[in-house]
């Protein structure tokens, strides 16, 4: 008996049943140019063991060394109950929960997910989850454009120091719907957002402003002087922001006079392994007048017939089973299994320890930042307050230095120069919680070694 | 039977319009549409100032099994919404040709009126629908 029920036989009987020839066919309506790509890249299948063999020695590349790369995604310690358990069947294999009846774990848990995003953001509402921080921000962008029809420019400010995939992201999911994103330079001293460049477009019709809290540089933004900003001149705002940083930062519902409009981010560093990128889950949230131009799934507290309070889907009419074309996205899903993990993670560390957990990794930060700049050659650049991460300046090219330093079993960070040329040799370091001692010092030993290495030979 | 008022005009898309005399107009949707939707739970508005043309899509009205976009039968300016429905959606379900209204509209061109369906013809509308 076939595995896979679709049988060439039952395919056929049932194009027969409907009068048509063939399965491409059914596609008629697709014009043929963009029928014609074919996936070159995708190698034949393989058999499993050699998958395993494969996967094992990828595997190989991450093990043992000491990483200080953040640039988006954090290596936080995950308690070991979150993922014992999230993979327990009743999470692990919930699917869909369009029947209520059949999932009120599933829908419930979500439910606890949206109240404490809510909560972390300070904000009104929460879809149940989009795919990554980076696709979030392409549905805010989307969904503050649906949601001032007042406004017809349809330009969105969008800060040189958000996070570079974000911007190709965003750019790549609205692009092509007459939306124009302008990028909004950074003040080279500080690293913030360049508050005269931003006075440039004072009166203009702006649709919306994205701000980036910490940002790519991981400096703290002025998010009041942002948002107020942004009120006075009728524009939207988007909130991105790192979710654990929100623990001890002022939250996005309370920036500025009245607080950002959206908010959304990468939801990895509550509770997902880095897994070498991936999966990860995007959050979004938003104030409750703008809840109807949200996309995604949002699961809502009721009570049954008999009075006992149950979950449901919820607001299903923007969404593509109930409005078809005119849905507010194709999202139809949501990162089920990560959102899981996130919410045990959360409940268990609760809101002292998430705080707790942002706090030291900003202070390991704070110690890092110093003993790198005592090394000969080596300078911090920005001159501002800073959350896990700060970007220095090296005597000599970075993509060097990290390939020499990976010699010792260190991973320095994240090589800025490919995005942000006007900073020289510029490399991002991050420090979380989990960083120990041994680790600093064998960063701090391997860059010392190298840059002197590299300061003799260019010297002699 | 649905309830079709003689004094107002329609369109096949189950809108009303009642002519105010002074240039402007006052649109809904009839009893038979608020009907075929079941309870409402929200109405999307177009905003006042609003230049629609006829035909053009104005607002969406969720009921608890469907969303539905309305049309304008009229090309015009919107010079006012109904903010009632905004907390009383249900509004529509019980006084779909009263209380229920949902905008106003200044017409660029009364002509357009005359596009428009009698009490009878709608009638016919229904019946087609009903079979």
């Amino acid at each position: 008996m076939p595995f896979i029920p679709h049988t060439e036989q039952e395919i056929r009987s049932m194009l027969d049943t409907i009068g048509v020839d063939s399965i491409n066919q059914l596609f008629d309506e697709i014009p043929e140019e963009l029928t014609r790509f074919s996936l070159d890249a995708v190698p034949e299948g393989m058999p499993e063991m050699d998958v395993a063999n494969l996967m094992a020695q990828r595997a190989q590349q991450d093990a043992g060394a000491y990483s200080f790369i953040g640039a988006g995604a954090y290596d936080h310690h995950i308690p070991a109950a979150v993922w014992q358990i999230a993979t327990r069947g009743e999470f692990y294999s919930a699917y869909t929960p369009y029947q209520a009846e059949a999932s009120q774990g599933t829908l419930q848990l979500l439910y606890e997910f949206q109240s404490m995003m809510t909560e972390l953001m300070a904000m009104d509402a929460s879809n149940a989850s989009l795919y990554d921080g980076a696709s979030a921000l392409g549905e805010a962008i989307l969904m503050a454009v649906r949601a001032t029809r007042k406004s017809k420019s349809r330009k969105i400010l969008l800060p040189k120091t958000l996070h570079p995939a974000y911007r190709a992201t965003a750019n790549a999911i609205v692009k092509n719907q007459n939306i124009e994103l302008i990028e909004l330079p950074y003040d080279a001293g500080t690293g913030r957002v360049d508050m005269a460049a931003l006075a440039s477009y004072e009166g203009e019709d702006i649709t919306a402003m994205v701000i980036n809290q910490p940002n790519f540089f991981g400096v703290i933004e002025d998010s009041d002087a942002l948002v107020n900003w942004a009120e006075a001149n009728n524009a939207l705002t988007i909130g991105v922001v790192n979710p654990l940083a929100m623990s001890i930062l002022n939250p996005p519902g309370e920036w500025g006079e009245k607080g950002v409009d959206i908010c959304c981010g990468e939801g990895q560093p509550l509770g997902i392994p880095l897994s070498s990128g991936g999966p990860y889950y995007g959050f979004l949230t938003c104030r409750q007048a703008y809840v109807r131009q949200m996309p995604g799934r949002i699961i809502g507290r009721t009570v049954d017939l008999d009075g006992k309070t149950g979950f449901s889907l919820t607001l299903q009419a923007r969404e593509q089973h109930i409005r078809r074309s005119k849905a507010t996205s194709n999202i139809c899903t949501n990162q089920g299994l990560m959102v899981t993990a996130s919410t045990i993670h959360m409940a268990m560390l609760g809101a002292e320890g998430l705080a707790r957990a942002a706090a030291a990794s900003h202070a390991k930060q704070a110690d890092l930042e110093k003993a790198l700049s005592e090394i000969d050659g080596v300078e911090v650049i920005f001159d501002s307050p800073f959350y896990n991460e700060s970007v220095v300046r090296l005597p000599m090219p970075v993509s060097e230095l990290i390939n020499q330093v990976a010699e010792h079993n260190v991973l320095a960070g994240f090589d800025l120069s490919e995005h942000y040329p006007e900073l020289g040799n510029a490399l991002l370091v991050c420090s979380t919680e989990k960083q120990t001692e041994q680790a600093v010092a064998a960063l701090l030993d391997a860059m010392q070694q190298v840059i002197t290495q590299h300061t003799n030979s260019s010297a002699g | 039977m649905s309830n079709i008022p003689d004094d107002l005009m329609y369109t096949d898309s189950h809108e009303w319009v009642r002519d105010e005399g002074d240039n402007t107009a006052t649109i809904g949707i009839t009893d038979h549409a608020q009907d075929l939707l079941g309870d409402l739970v929200y109405v999307e508005m177009p905003d006042v100032g609003d230049n629609l043309d006829a035909g053009a899509e104005a607002g969406v009205l969720e009921s608890v099994k469907a969303a539905s976009d309305y049309y304008s039968p009229l090309s015009g300016e919107v010079i006012e919404v109904n903010e009632d429905l905004n907390d009383s959606p249900e509004t529509i379900n019980e006084q779909p040709y009263d209380a229920g209204w949902l905008y106003k509209i200044r017409m660029t061109d009364a002509g357009e009126l005359d596009n428009l369906l009698n009490a009878e013809g709608y009638a016919a509308v229904v019946e087609a629908d009903d079979h």
